[in-house]
């Protein structure tokens, strides 16, 4: 029967045994917490029960042998005669792990793995001596090792077991016996079987068990949820979607019909069309939505056993488990999920001493939570270990090539931390087998995103680390605002959607200012790059043009955390849409995440924000606005307050000019440096911009030379009809507030200190660095009057 | 004594094609169709097929022909590929043929580099050639165009 390459039964078993082995990795360590967890133990033992029963009834031999040496210590510990310890646990497990890899070969061949797995069956024998116990080492869960041991009683079963495969049918027999007489507390089992007769393992084993079996009571319940429930092919229900979103867009259709039409009767029935199809649509939706704990229920068997393997302490907190996602969903963040969680363990917690010397308790938590929030599911994973160390990741970062020294010397701390999700980063000391590599955030962050999600990583050095993700519900039907634009309608995603902005012709010819061409608009005292989907999408150039004269409406978008407008021609509703893909000959086209078909049959165009945004240029990495911090500083301060440009010079020096005489910012290859009368220069706009090095003129710590690579961030100086280029650090934020000076003069060319954003921040004097740097640049009169 | 295939003709530019019955999944007349921005041209645009988004190719365009005269709409053949069905719009229909295998000759070495790459070879009927559409490489992109579309302009 096992031999045919996997049929019915043995596919049914197959299933089933996951999902048992699954329950039982849970139930293992819920054991743990509390050992005498009488439901637990049950469920454990009956669990490994049915796998061998169902073994010895498949003729999987080796399989079956080894389930019933772990059925052999659980019944001893079930019925008192044991106490479960760690050690016992490490080998329960062990053994689960290599009943699912004989599953997976199962799966793969038809045939079950030659191995006979005596290491492990030895294990469970020694572990199953009440005397050896207390002297029992520490087993490895993953490691599963035959620790030899001074009993010599125990060592006999090796022999036996190496005989011959037919043995192991017989060696459940003495055991089964066992069972029912609790007196004999170590009968050595396995030295009988030679002389046992020779029957099926189950028609002996089985009967005893079910009619003695405490756990009975607790059966009918489990088999009436099996009895209420079907196992569906996905790709039924994935078909069953298709067809109710088919239906979505004709209820739409024939809603748009009865506007037009007075008949009641037809009134009431496209009512009730509209009525049982939203319905339909939510519980088909439904079937699909699974919630959170079936991933979740298998991480603290990941996080256990890594936390042995680190010997770190580790508990893990779980709110929101009912948390319902799709299945495609579920699937999809499965591996990232884990993999941040091995991360947090290994790497985020610390070793119980070190904790105990950074006086947190020995033990390291690990919280997850999960919920739902705007149409979205947000899942945190927070730990309180040692946190990510910005300096260190740069520096790493830097040793890997990843980026150059004195680009991480100019990168604020938010920056650095996302520098982790980079492609073959890994600040482990030492690759262990369990991560290391290098290959991992980079992962976790392309799969989150592919399924439409953001990943987002907050660290307080020495605190701990909280990892956000966001992710959409279902990725089938989703609610999206229809906008119109060059007389083509687009739907975006509501996910992205921040907010609306509408302003009269008056308001958008003052608020739409534009730096070097490039149109912004101040929102809440935030500086918002404003995308023009017709210029993107090359639709119809008039709005572009007509930008000061009409009015504006403006899409607020967010692609990874940067808000940007979007300005449409017009807003025009919200509406749940049904997302199709497009052919593969639209592959290309980044800015359309697939099409729709709107009410009235028509196809509309999904925008894809975020490919929206890298096409505008609207997302680069190295800019950190600050947004949510700087808005809320805007808020609160009073009128007084002036705009100030911010920037790095040197390795982390704040520097402050006004916004005012900011003429332009500007991003210059190093390459396009020229040198004119021992000056650096640079050609600009057919003028020659004379080039001054801010570090130079001020004292900062000096940060290392700019690469070749690395772009110049030039403010550009005018005044009189003549400019000048500052060369700085970093462009960090534009923010207004309301200036204190903190301390004068620290020396030339600086103004003052202030504290902006919660940081010093120095003022700089922009005139007396330019009169340093190039005397001629005031005409005579003029450097008298700024001397004076 | 010899087998027959059958085809669905189609005229494009005064020539006569031929697609393979089997692939064809349906011929329609002129749709309205959603264009699609920045996407390379020829894709003339999206049509709702009984609630399937088909992509629509403009078959002029990938021959690199002249552009349709004013006025004269195209018809869509439904043609099902790799892919699910993609719509290749062309100038009139023509009758569904039975050509005896015999007919067939391959492609002149002549042809130019795009014909060659959409042309799998010809029959030759009585009074004119039947040109047989590869109707995989005509719903994909030109080997040009298969990477992102560059930035900006």
């Amino acid at each position: 029967m096992a031999n045919t390459p996997i049929d019915e039964i043995v596919k049914e078993f197959l299933v089933e045994s996951y999902e048992n082995l699954d329950m039982l990795d849970r139930a293992m360590v819920e054991l743990e917490k509390d050992p005498r967890h009488k439901a637990s133990l049950d469920n454990v033992f009956r669990t490994i029960h049915t796998v061998k029963g169902t073994c010895g009834f498949l003729a999987f031999s080796r399989l079956e042998k080894l389930a019933h040496s772990g059925e052999n210590l659980l019944s001893r510990i079930r019925e008192g005669m044991l106490p479960l310890t760690s050690a016992r646990t490490s080998g329960l497990l062990s053994m689960v792990d290599a009943i699912r890899h004989a599953l997976a070969t199962i799966e793969a061949t038809g045939l079950e793995p030659q191995e006979d797995y005596a290491a492990i069956i030895q294990q469970l024998v020694l572990l199953t001596d009440p005397n050896a116990s207390a002297t029992a080492p520490e087993i490895v869960a993953t490691t599963p090792v035959l620790v030899p041991m001074a009993a010599p009683a125990e060592v006999a079963p090796a022999p036996a077991e190496s005989t011959a495969d037919f043995a192991a049918s017989l060696l459940p027999l003495p055991v089964a016996p066992a069972l029912e007489n609790v007196a004999p507390p170590v009968a050595p089992p396995p030295v009988a079987p030679p002389s046992a007769p020779i029957t099926p393992a189950v028609d002996d084993s089985q009967p005893p068990l079910a009619t003695q079996n405490p756990a009975d009571a607790a059966m009918p319940k489990h088999s009436a949820v099996s009895d209420s429930t079907i196992r569906v092919d996905v790709s039924l229900l994935d078909k069953l979607m298709n067809l109710v979103g088919e239906l979505v867009l004709a209820r739409n259709q024939v809603l748009q019909f009865t506007t037009q039409y007075l008949d009641t009767s037809f009134l009431a029935t496209s009512q009730r069309l509209n009525l049982i199809t939203t319905e339909l649509q939510g519980s088909v939706m439904k079937t699909r939505m699974q919630p959170i704990e079936n991933i979740w229920g298998k991480l603290p068997r990941v996080v256990r056993d890594l936390a042995t393997t680190c010997k770190k302490e580790v508990r893990i907190e779980m709110a929101g488990k009912e948390t319902e996602l799709d299945k495609t969903i579920i699937e999809a963040i499965k591996d990232p999920l884990t993999h941040i969680v091995r991360n947090s363990v290994d790497h985020g917690i610390e070793s119980p001493e070190v904790r105990v010397q950074r006086g947190k308790p020995a033990e390291g938590c690990l919280k997850m939570r999960a919920y739902h929030e705007g149409g979205q599911v947000n899942i945190e994973i927070a730990d309180d270990g040692g946190g990510i160390d910005s300096e260190r990741v740069k520096q790493k970062a830097v040793q890997r090539g990843l980026i150059t020294a004195e680009h991480a010397a100019r990168m604020s701390d938010h920056e650095a931390l996302h520098l982790i999700f980079l492609p073959g980063f890994s600040t482990a000391e030492k690759i262990t087998n369990l991560s290391g590599r290098g290959v991992g955030m980079d992962v976790v962050k392309t799969n989150i995103e592919k399924i439409g999600g953001t990943v987002d990583l907050q660290s307080q050095f020495g605190e701990g680390t909280t990892l956000k993700i966001k992710i959409p519900l279902t990725l089938a039907i989703i609610p999206a605002l229809i906008v119109t634009s060059g007389g083509d309608r687009f739907a975006i995603p509501q996910v992205s959607l921040l907010e609306l902005v509408h302003l009269e012709a008056e308001q958008a010819r003052q608020q739409i200012e534009f730096i070097h061409g490039v149109p912004v608009y101040r929102l809440r005292g935030q500086l918002l790059p404003l995308v023009f989907i017709n210029r993107e999408l090359k639709l119809d150039d008039q709005t572009v043009n007509a930008a000061a004269s009409e009015s504006l409406n403006i899409v607020i978008l967010q692609a990874d955390g940067n808000p940007f407008g979007l300005v449409v021609d017009e807003i025009n509703d919200t509406e749940e849409i049904v997302v199709k893909p497009l052919g593969k000959q639209l592959k290309g086209v980044t800015c359309f995440a697939g099409a729709t078909i709107m009410g009235d049959g028509r196809v509309a165009l999904i925008l894809d924000v975020m490919g929206l945004a890298q096409r505008a240029s609207v997302v680069t990495e190295e800019r950190d606005r600050s947004h949510g911090e700087s808005s809320a500083h805007a808020r609160k301060t009073a009128d007084t307050r002036q705009t100030l440009l911010l920037f790095e010079v040197g390795a982390g020096s704040r520097m402050a000019i006004p916004l005012s005489v900011v003429a332009r910012l500007e991003e210059f290859p190093q390459s396009s440096v020229e040198h004119s009368g021992g000056q650096e220069v640079i050609r600009y706009r057919g003028q020659i911009l004379p080039l001054i090095r801010v570090s130079k003129y001020v004292l900062t710590t000096e940060g290392a030379p700019p690469g070749k690579d690395e772009p110049m961030q030039v403010v550009v100086y005018s005044e009189h009809g003549r400019s000048v280029g500052l060369v700085v650090g970093q462009i960090k934020d534009i923010v207004q507030e309301a200036i204190t000076v903190k301390r004068h003069a620290l020396g030339n060319g600086i103004f003052g200190s202030v504290v902006i954003q919660d940081r010093v921040t120095d003022l700089l004097d922009v005139k007396a660095v330019i009169r340093r740097a190039d005397p001629s640049f005031y005409p005579a009169k003029d450097a008298d009057l700024a001397a004076a | 004594m010899t087998d027959c295939k059958q085809f669905c003709t189609f005229f494009l530019n005064g020539l006569f094609f031929g697609v393979e019955v089997l692939k064809v999944q349906e011929v329609i007349r002129y749709q309205e169709m959603t264009r699609v921005p920045i996407a390379p041209a020829m894709i003339q645009g999206l049509i709702n097929l009984r609630g399937q988004i088909v992509t629509a190719i403009d078959l002029r365009c990938r021959f690199e022909m002249p552009p349709r005269p004013e006025g004269q709409l195209p018809m869509n053949v439904v043609v099902r590929s790799d892919d699910g069905a993609v719509s290749l719009l062309v100038d009139e229909i023509g009758d569904v043929l039975e050509v005896p295998d015999n007919a067939y000759e391959r492609n002149p070495e002549t042809l130019n580099a795009v014909a060659r790459e959409l042309i799998r070879g010809v029959y030759k009927l009585k009074e004119r050639l039947l040109l047989i559409l590869d109707t995989e490489q005509a719903v994909s992109l030109p080997a040009a165009f298969n990477r992102p579309a560059p930035k900006g302009n």
